[in-house]
């Protein structure tokens, strides 16, 4: 059953830049659908759309449902309110909604694995636990959809893969539906359980891979070896014609 | 320590200077009077240089809580109309670049000339609230756009968003205005009664002029002195404020080298 669906979505701006043309998009419930794409490609608007963000200028954008989905979005830095707490931070989508849910909070602190660190300041953690603090605050208000804009591209390698790691296991452990946008071949092949490869701009649909869900993520998996192959192949397609442009 | 004692150790040793050099080459008091004699006149007309000094000091901060809300309340409204934006920054920094001096005798008209308080108010907020005005827009145009776009995703009212986001963002800086804006209160203030002259105003400039009429050099002097250590209160008082705010956002100016 899809969650949401994109119908010819497109996005024109005003001076003229067609960011994204004719999108067509299916979000089935449960998935990890990751986005990738160049530089250029529309990944990030087409994430601000459907965040709700930005409004399409052409096509639609139909939810399941009649109920207002509830979302979580992970920005490219972690967009963290200095003068706050950690907890105060990660309880943000609930102030602003006018609750109060301590446990929530709690809970939240405790899947990114930052329990101890609620009374602590932005400042005072490091650039992963800031966006692990990031991320407990996109669930906090058990989100029906779950959007992340290459939230782990500033990040050293070593911290990368192990964010990775966890985010996968909170899509597995609490059901999450995701869409992640990223440039990075690896990481959509680690994460997808549908890969979508954007075209250059204006950006749409050039591929789309499904791949089962609860395969093996060993790197050393041949699975894995295949999935990055093919995504590469079909983002190298979209490639064709970009000569020194790039 | 060193670095505090400093700036005192150098006072010090400038005014023994002064005082040396106009006994030692006996200059005439009513070119430049000994520190000695400026005392002695601060000692002598203190209750009523010290009521002249509380009537300046309360202008100046009535201004300065006229200036702020206005300049705060104007910030918002420009920051989020771009009409409001059009329509009122010109007018803004016109007030801001028209000399205050020239306006002071047409202000005092206009509040009326037997109430030169009301203009000495006014005046001193004109050149106060600017300044609260440019720095607070500034830091409303440098929040993160990303957390604009979180507080719009998570459907945060108008409200909540000056509440929780654009009041504290632009904390510090709404400080640091305070800061400027209090000196420039206190030159408001003191122009104002420059321009207001005859007997009618009350406060340390024009006891400074009254003085000098007189030719009660070190009265002058005093005064001078007085409102030196008005504008140096006021700046090490919202300067304290300023670092306990900073210090509070870890945002400190740190002498030890930062990383963890």
């Amino acid at each position: 059953m899809s969650l949401l669906r994109l119908e010819g979505v497109g996005r024109r701006f005003g001076d003229g830049v067609t960011a994204l043309a004719g999108v067509d998009l299916d979000v089935p419930a449960g998935a990890f659908v990751t986005l990738l794409g160049a530089s250029g490609s529309g990944k990030t608007t087409l994430l601000r759309l459907i965040a709700g963000l930005d409004q399409p200028s052409d096509g639609r954008i139909v939810w399941a449902g009649d109920a207002a989905p509830t979302l979580g979005y992970v920005f490219q830095a972690p967009t963290l309110l200095p003068w706050a707490t950690v907890a105060e931070n990660v309880a943000l989508p609930l102030t602003l909604a006018g609750r109060r849910d301590p446990e929530a909070v709690t809970a939240a602190l405790a899947a990114v694995g930052l329990e101890g660190r609620a009374e602590a300041r932005p400042r005072e953690l490091s650039g992963g636990m800031q966006m692990r603090v990031s991320i407990a605050r996109a669930l906090v208000a058990r989100p029906t959809l779950l959007l992340l804009d290459e939230p782990f591209a500033a990040l050293d390698e070593i911290t990368r893969d192990r964010l990775g790691v966890l985010l996968q296991r909170l899509w597995r452990e609490q059901g999450l539906t995701i869409v992640f946008v990223t440039h990075s071949i690896p990481e959509a092949a680690y994460h997808a359980s549908r890969a979508v490869v954007l075209d250059r701009a204006p950006g749409r649909v050039a591929a789309t891979f499904d791949f089962a869900a609860d395969r093996p993520r060993e790197r050393t998996s041949p699975g894995y070896f295949a999935a990055c192959a093919d995504l590469a192949a079909a983002l190298a397609r979209t490639m064709a014609g970009a000569h020194e442009d790039a | 320590m060193l670095e505090r004692l400093a700036p005192v150790a150098v006072t010090v040793a400038l005014i023994a200077l002064w005082e040396g050099l106009v006994r030692a080459l006996a200059v005439d008091p009513f070119v430049l009077p000994a520190p000695s004699a400026i005392g002695a006149a601060l000692v002598a007309s203190a209750p009523s240089l010290l009521a002249a000094l509380l009537h300046t000091l309360t202008i100046t901060w009535i201004a300065l809580a006229l200036a702020l809300p206005s300049g705060v309340g104007l910030a918002f409204l420009i920051h989020r109309s771009a009409l409001a934006e059009a329509g009122i920054l010109p007018i803004a920094v016109v007030l801001q670049a028209t000399p205050v001096v020239a306006i002071a005798p047409i202000i005092i008209i206009w509040t009326g000339v037997d109430q030169p308080d009301r203009a000495l108010v006014v005046i001193a907020w004109i050149v106060a609230f600017f300044p609260v005005l440019s720095t607070l827009l500034s830091a409303l145009k440098a929040i993160d756009p990303a957390l604009h776009d979180l507080f719009s995703l998570y459907g945060a009212s108008g409200r909540a968003r000056f509440v929780r986001l654009e009041l504290p963002a632009s904390l510090p800086a709404l400080v640091s205005a305070l800061k400027v804006a209090s000196g420039l209160a206190l030159i408001g203030a003191v122009v104002g009664e420059y321009a207001a002259g005859s007997g009618a105003a009350q406060g340390l400039a024009w006891r400074l002029i009254e003085a000098g009429n007189r030719l009660e050099i070190p009265t002058m002097f005093a005064c001078l002195a007085l409102l030196s250590a008005l504008g140096l209160a006021q700046y090490a008082l919202l300067g304290g404020l300023e670092r306990w705010v900073l210090t509070r956002r870890g945002l400190a100016a740190s002498r030890r080298p930062a990383g963890r």
